[in-house]
């Protein structure tokens, strides 16, 4: 199969989507005549012009609300934040307007719009631009949710988020947009991945670490580890998508398992692995010979200097050390 | 509010009101009482426990929504604030689906999840009814985006109150509207007060609130908003650029209301002396002078304005019958309105859990 970088993957599926509805409009800061400040919306711009492809100024609140209004009218914005970080400016927009205005509307509004951008840590860019509020937006009812780990799933949960008709935020990662992967060809057809639906990204038998987002990719690193120095041999389970939330193969995992480390790069408190913690004792609570363990980034405000922030992050040398505390 | 309102011309003689048949006019006052009946009912309900929450009233400041509303077509859309039961009625919602969401029935325009606050009706062009100071100015901002982006003629008439002018949302807003050339008019009805907070003791200022568009380069109007002429001349002309040249417009509409920022207001009497308010309703009141008017210009009678006004009553009476017989929302309902596809049972809708109760 072909591979592309994760940002083309992105990329690939935004232009298809842009040709397959003239509804469809890419907005942000930089995404049109600068190519987009990860180069996600590379030359969109000069294939597709003003109309489709629209900077906007730095004024978050504004145009995330601009995009959300619009959508009640019928345009499918797809809106990208540079960082999520940057979503504190627009949370009245985010959790009011977009999340309750077909509750409080009584169904009467729809707001079809899609978030995009990276939220991620591990790039030195200190406290306010390192947030992984996955689980802080999967927390409103009425929002979606989803991190894609891959080139595949990041082309395909983009395609299916444009085409959903409720608010879906897609967390992407900085340090993903230049990993290679295999994508589908399009000549092969659509390449969609459901919303809800998890993936299990290395099959094993001894322990589960369930994960999304990078934590995925790192996983596997540390299963490859554990299999080679330990013989222990671990399931991946890539979440894909916070919410709606795959609860099942959740359950199949630690069913099968019956040890699991959840590994979540978003803060311990409260954060998705939280969640994951609480349904795995609600549902599978006989099934778990050991405690549920959990990998999250170091409880603190993400520090700057990079000599330490890897070891502030879910890593290989982190998972590890939980799974050995299982076996 | 404005100090020292300036009302020396007669507007009338504009060309949008000259159009006006008798018939019209007579709309206008009908539109009015029947906000007006409508609110007295819902507060004399309120304040007998029926309903929960805030109550908002619109009451001294009809002119604004009866006038402005009134200059609708097909492709023109309105979205408001909280004190939203004036747009409401004016954009046609009936009063039986509005007061039954008062009263949190199912029968309500947003089937009881709204509230007085939350009152929707997209297939007329109303988008609410919104709880959050200025949080739908940049909604406002994309009802005309979307507008201009189906290359419709057609606007978005965006209130909001004083109180909102200060936030960060409104200015973005403004910024957005006026670099993108958006047909969205901005309408300040400026009844003085931000809750308990007088626009003195609020807002900084230089002669008036609107005066700020200037900064973003955009035209804006004062207007007296105890004339219903001034209140249409002044925004149809900021409606037909917007229509015609897609710019958007900030119009400053003076006016007053009656009773405090909302019924739950403890201070409302606190902050404003009586003579304000009397005088206000005295000299001011918008019904009062249209109604006057109306009698000058030999449209209608004393007693078949009575009559209306009767008539709005009666309706607003029933309307509070008919929520009140009404049934109450299930409790299986408060998952319904969540997710467009749960609701439509699409295959997403089936993928994956979206609520976690147990």
């Amino acid at each position: 199969m072909r591979e592309l970088l994760y940002r083309h993957a992105i990329r690939e599926a935004l232009d298809e989507e842009l040709a397959r509805d003239d509804k469809v409009v890419v907005m942000g800061e930089e995404v049109a005549q600068y190519n987009g400040a990860y180069k996600v919306t590379e030359g969109l711009w000069d294939k597709w012009g003003s109309k489709r492809i629209v900077d906007t100024p730095i004024s978050e609140a504004g145009f995330i609300g601009m995009g959300i209004g619009a959508s009640m009218l019928g345009v499918r914005p797809v809106m990208e934040l540079m960082f999520w970080s940057f979503h504190s400016v627009a949370f009245d927009q985010l959790v009011n307007n977009a999340a309750c205005v077909r509750y409080m509307s009584g169904g009467l509004c729809n707001v079809p719009i899609v978030m995009r951008g990276p939220a991620n840590g591990g790039t030195a860019v200190g406290a306010t631009h390192s947030h992984c509020p996955e689980g802080l937006f999967a927390a409103f009812p009425g929002l979606k949710v989803c991190a894609p780990a891959t080139p595949a799933d990041a082309k395909g949960l983009m395609k299916t988020a444009i085409r959903d008709n409720d608010p879906v935020y897609i967390m992407e990662n900085t340090l993903l947009y230049g990993t290679k992967g295999p994508v589908p060809d399009p000549a092969d057809g659509d390449h969609l991945v459901p919303l809800g639906k998890a993936d299990i990204k290395r099959e094993g038998t001894d322990v589960s670490l369930i994960a999304h987002g990078r934590s995925v990719i790192r996983s596997l690193e540390a299963a490859e580890t554990l299999q080679a120095e330990h013989g222990i041999n671990c399931e991946v389970l890539d979440l894909r998508s916070i919410r709606p939330l795959d609860q099942q193969a959740i359950l199949d995992t630690v069913m099968k398992t019956n040890r699991v480390v959840l590994v979540d790069e978003s803060k311990p408190f409260s954060g998705v692995s939280a969640t994951i913690a609480t349904l795995i004792q609600e549902h599978a609570f006989d099934y778990l010979d050991a405690p549920v363990k959990r990998v999250c980034a170091l409880d603190a405000p993400a520090i700057y200097s990079p000599y330490v922030e890897d070891e502030q992050l879910p890593n290989p040398r982190r998972i590890i050390e939980q799974v050995l505390t299982l076996a | 509010m404005i100090e020292n309102t300036p009302t020396t011309l007669d507007f009338s003689e504009s060309k949008i009101n000259q159009d006006l048949t008798p018939a019209d006019k007579i709309q206008f006052f009908r539109d009015m009482a029947r906000i007006r009946r409508f609110e007295q009912t819902a507060l004399k309900f309120y304040n007998k426990g029926m309903m929960g929450g805030f109550l908002h009233l619109y009451i001294g400041q009809e002119s604004i929504a009866a006038g402005t509303l009134g200059l609708c077509k097909e492709n023109d859309h309105a979205i408001t604030a909280y004190r939203c039961h004036g747009h409401a009625l004016s954009m046609g919602m009936d009063m039986n689906s509005c007061m039954a969401e008062l009263y949190g029935k199912a029968t309500g325009a947003a089937k009881g999840k709204g509230g007085s606050m939350h009152l929707f009706d997209p297939s007329k062009n109303f988008w609410g009814g919104h709880g959050i100071v200025a949080g739908q100015t940049p909604l406002g901002l994309g009802l005309a985006y979307g507008v201009k982006y189906q290359e419709l003629e057609g606007c978005c008439l965006c209130y909001l109150g004083d109180g909102a002018i200060n936030q960060g949302a409104f200015h973005e807003s403004l910024n957005i509207a006026a670099l993108f050339e958006l047909p969205v008019i901005y309408i300040i009805e400026n009844n003085g007060y931000s809750m308990g907070t007088s626009q003195n003791r609020s807002s900084a200022y230089k002669n008036c609130l609107a005066q700020r568009a200037e900064a973003y380069d955009m035209d804006w109007d004062l207007v007296n908003g105890e004339d219903l002429y001034e209140v249409r001349a002044k925004t149809h002309i900021a409606m037909e650029r917007a229509r015609k040249e897609s710019k958007p417009t900030v119009l400053e509409i003076a006016t007053y209301r009656y009773y405090g920022h909302s019924v739950a207001d403890a201070n409302a009497k606190k902050y404003r002396t009586p003579e304000e308010i009397e005088e206000y309703k005295t000299y001011h009141d918008p019904i009062r002078l249209w109604r006057r008017r109306l009698i000058e210009e030999a449209v209608f009678t004393d007693a078949e304005a009575d009559a209306i006004d009767k008539e709005a009553k009666a309706e607003a009476d029933q309307s509070a019958v008919f929520a009140e017989q009404s049934p109450p929302p299930t409790v299986e309902s408060i998952f319904e309105d969540v997710y467009w596809e749960v609701d439509n049972n699409t295959e997403s809708g089936n993928t994956g859990r979206h609520f976690f109760n147990d």
